[in-house]
């Protein structure tokens, strides 16, 4: 894809590596790699970067509750190709609150996730000036339910859970807030889509000028990756998302996004075949390069409809922000299950509205064409978790023991004291600790979240 | 006949955490009278049959969407076996290629609903079981 014209990355990893568990773990079973790449240890790593040049791709990592076990991984593999911290350019997702709403790969009870985050922050801000720390989520809150006015309110306030977390270090908003990245959805009405984007563009500075005192206009930017608009896709006559991805791409554009990516038309079947994938880029790149939607900034402007329907959009997520803090905060209202009860709600709603036929859907509950085309999928193999687990007992074999369970000390030790852990973590990778070893690190000293019963 | 309350337990096995559907077809299969228990995420076969057991529950529904579906149920049905629990019916949710569907259902699997599946035809279904 990179000799395609493709210039960022987007690592996916299995779900035990989200997870926190090492592929030989009993609780991998049938798991190790089949929706990403699983990573027990550096060693992975070096395999799977061997030919990037750090410095002038981006890499997105899928991860989250672990976060900072990767981007210490990240930034030690980079140094042992002989790239230096400061030209590694990392974009960690890394937003835990998020997990515990929609997408449910969370390990730790929410203050401790959340101080996770806040260490990753605190510590891309001070050693690696390029790497973005943290995209916030509104795109899987959407996915799992929430109205476009939930997804921006939810995203907001999860990043003044993190912001208020960094500030407690020291830290000035102005100093870190422009390193923040949003990641927004963008499948719905097409109008309400482009007023969604335009009403969060002004918003975010909005909240940054007056709440947290950011001057420099730069800072204020909702940076992001507006895109994807998974749930919009269907599984009924998948040629179709090939024509509604493109119809994304075009609003996002026209809400503002600086970048965009798109799901690839059989993604309700199974992870992307090439061949959707490189289309997906085609589309982009016709919007791009072909039909000059990149001409000017914000053509909409000025248009009674949309400007109304911003100003519409704006006033209700205030209102809805404003019922988070009534919760008492982000932190709060995921510790006590108030926003996943909300969000479940809404995709019962939205779910009944379809099948209802309130809401239409091409090719879904009209137009439909009976029977739907299986999709070619992508086969797992068992024996690649046996050669992850074989080349993960020879690690063991071969690396220096002490090495690693003094370095795991270390990591206990900053963890427990309250310390910023990427330093440790740093070490740890480097010694060959593995992606378990260092996640039951924080494991044993937190605990897991006892997720709230939400029925 | 007497009407008794079909017990659902609604569960999500394994480390997965989509659970939209899950949710939604919890919340749908409530409102259309039966008693349903929803698991929680990262639930391990044993925790999901030890909920199943003290919950009393009539029926099991997985929800799974990582294609890892003929392995789980596989485990499943082996643990229930163990347990004695031939009362107990299974369905299935989520990403179910057709193809594997009978495959399901030869293993002992008695509902397999894919995504997009209607509320109605779910609710039907797991009736007609009883």
């Amino acid at each position: 894809m990179i000799a395609h014209g493709q210039t960022g990355l987007n690592v996916a990893f299995d779900l035990p590596t989200q997870m926190g568990l090492d592929s030989d773990d009993p609780k991998s079973a049938g798991e190790v790699g089949r929706v990403g790449m699983a990573v027990d240890s550096l060693r992975d790593f070096e395999i799977a970067f061997q030919d990037i040049p750090f410095d002038k791709i981006g890499s997105g990592l899928t991860i989250n509750a672990n976060a900072s076990v990767m981007l210490a991984m990240y930034q030690t593999v980079a140094e042992k190709f002989g790239y230096t911290k400061e030209t590694i350019s990392a974009t960690p997702q890394n937003d835990i609150l998020k997990e515990m709403i929609g997408r449910g790969a969370w390990i730790f009870p929410v203050e401790h996730g959340v101080r996770l985050v806040g260490d990753t922050i605190e510590y891309a801000v001070k050693e690696l000036p390029r790497c973005n720390p943290v995209s916030i989520c509104g795109y899987h809150i959407r996915e799992s339910g929430a109205t476009p006015v939930q997804e921006i309110a939810c995203a907001f306030e999860i990043a003044k859970a993190y912001i208020e977390n960094v500030m407690d270090r020291g830290l000035k908003p102005e100093d870190f807030v422009g390193r923040f990245s949003f990641n927004l959805n963008v499948f719905g009405n097409f109008w309400e889509q482009i007023a969604k984007f335009r009403a969060a563009r002004k918003l975010w500075a909005k909240i940054l000028r007056e709440e947290y005192g950011v001057q420099e206009k730069k800072k204020l930017f909702l940076r992001g990756l507006f895109g994807g608009g998974g749930s919009g896709l269907t599984k009924e006559q998948p040629e179709n998302n090939i024509i509604r991805s493109a119809y994304y791409a075009l609003a996002a554009a026209l809400g503002g996004a600086q970048t965009t990516a798109l799901c690839s038309f059989d993604e309700a079947y199974t992870i992307p075949t090439p061949r959707a994938a490189l289309l997906s880029l085609r589309t982009l790149e016709i919007l791009m390069e072909e039909v000059g939607l990149r001409d000017t900034v914000d053509p909409l402007a000025g248009s009674y409809f949309i400007e109304t329907l911003t100003k519409q959009m704006e006033e209700k997520i205030l209102e809805e922000m404003k019922r988070v803090q009534e919760m008492g905060g982000m932190i709060n209202a995921v510790a006590k299950g108030y926003i996943q009860r909300e969000v479940a709600k809404q995709a019962y709603e939205f779910e009944k509205r379809l099948q209802n036929k309130e809401v239409i859907k091409v090719g879904v509950n009209k137009y439909t064409e009976g029977d739907h085309p299986e999709v070619e999928l992508h086969e797992y193999n068992e024996a690649w978790a046996d050669e992850q687990i074989a080349d993960l007992k020879e690690l063991k074999r071969t690396r220096d023991g002490n090495a690693v369970s003094q370095m795991l000390k270390k990591l206990e030790q900053a963890t427990r004291d309250g310390k910023n852990v990427m330093p440790a973590l740093v070490e740890c990778c480097k010694v060959y600790a593995t992606v378990g070893e260092m996640t039951g690190v924080f494991q044993d000293i937190f605990g897991v979240w006892d997720e709230p019963s939400i029925f | 006949m007497v009407e008794r309350k079909i017990r659902i337990l609604v569960a999500k096995p394994d480390l997965d955490g989509h659970d939209r559907g899950a949710k939604v077809v919890a919340l749908a299969l409530r409102d259309a009278g039966m008693e349903v228990t929803y698991s929680g995420l990262h639930q391990s076969i044993d925790q999901i049959v030890s909920t199943a057991i003290q919950e009393s529950s009539d029926i099991i529904g997985l929800s799974i969407m990582t294609g890892a579906h003929l392995p789980i149920c596989q485990k499943l049905i082996k643990r229930m076996q163990a347990e004695k629990m031939e009362d107990v019916r299974i369905i299935v949710g989520g990403v179910v290629p057709k193809n594997d569907i009978p495959k399901l259902k030869e293993m002992g699997v008695q509902g397999v609903f894919p995504g997009g599946t209607s509320f109605d035809k779910i609710v039907q279904s797991i009736r007609s079981l009883f």
